[in-house]
């Protein structure tokens, strides 16, 4: 499994993660699925977790889900995942993470120290839900 | 028969199909005839006690069916529900 990223693209990642520090940021990956999966664009989300929680969570309405679905659509792309950061903690994923975690996605975990972005790591649910394995993050342009 | 409408984490199970319909009185019918055609989707909609899990949303119209009857919210012929993932970590 490999999720092909521009340079550009994981620099927003980053950005939105430091821009959301010390809580977490998060949004989705688009682009298309193949081998590799290549993400074309991101779709930046506001944490809509309670302030009490968005240091350690993340959460997207329903509604912001299904616009960026129909965005992807219009784009011409599919959601293949999403990007959340993890504030002065590891880019692996929480028990939290596997809980949540949706089949099929690509979860790009950003490790965020001291509100500098740090590190991407990337990760897939199993099919039995029983753990997110990472994937080789390829990072091109 | 009505229609459900699937995300995309989910469509790997439904062959792709963005749209299915099923048949069912109620939306406990409606997702049990769903499973019955696509059984690998169970383990993603339900946990191991038959509930739904907590990050399954189903909306009719604009209503969320926690809102209405939960699973027992009735189904028309023309009724179209939306699965949505509620996508969350930490």
């Amino acid at each position: 499994m490999t999720l092909q990223i521009t340079t550009d693209i994981l620099r927003q990642i980053h950005a939105h993660g430091e821009a959301a520090y010390p809580e977490e940021g998060a949004g989705f990956l688009l682009g298309a699925d193949g081998t590799p999966r290549r993400v074309t664009a991101i779709l930046a989300l506001p944490n809509a977790r309670e302030d009490s929680a968005r240091r350690n969570r993340y959460l997207v309405t329903p509604r912001d889900y299904l616009k960026a679905e129909l965005e992807a659509d219009r784009l011409g792309l599919s959601l293949i995942g999403v990007f959340h950061s993890h504030p002065d903690h590891p880019n692996r994923p929480s028990e939290y993470d596997r809980e949540w975690a949706q089949p099929f996605f690509s979860y790009v975990i950003t490790s965020v120290e001291g509100g500098q972005a740090v590190a991407s790591r990337s990760w897939r649910l199993t099919e039995d839900r029983s753990a997110l394995l990472e994937e080789t993050i390829q990072i091109t342009g | 028969m009505a229609t459900l409408r699937i995300p995309t984490p989910l469509r790997p199970y439904t062959e792709g199909q963005s749209e299915v319909s099923v048949p069912g009185q109620t939306v406990a019918e409606a997702l049990n005839q769903l499973i019955a055609q696509y059984p690998a989707l169970e383990q993603h909609i339900f946990n191991g006690d038959g509930q739904l899990r907590p990050f399954v949303n189903l909306f009719l119209g604009e209503d969320n069916i926690s809102d209405l009857q939960g699973l027992d919210t009735p189904l028309t012929e023309s009724d179209r529900l939306i699965l949505i993932p509620s996508i969350a970590g930490g």
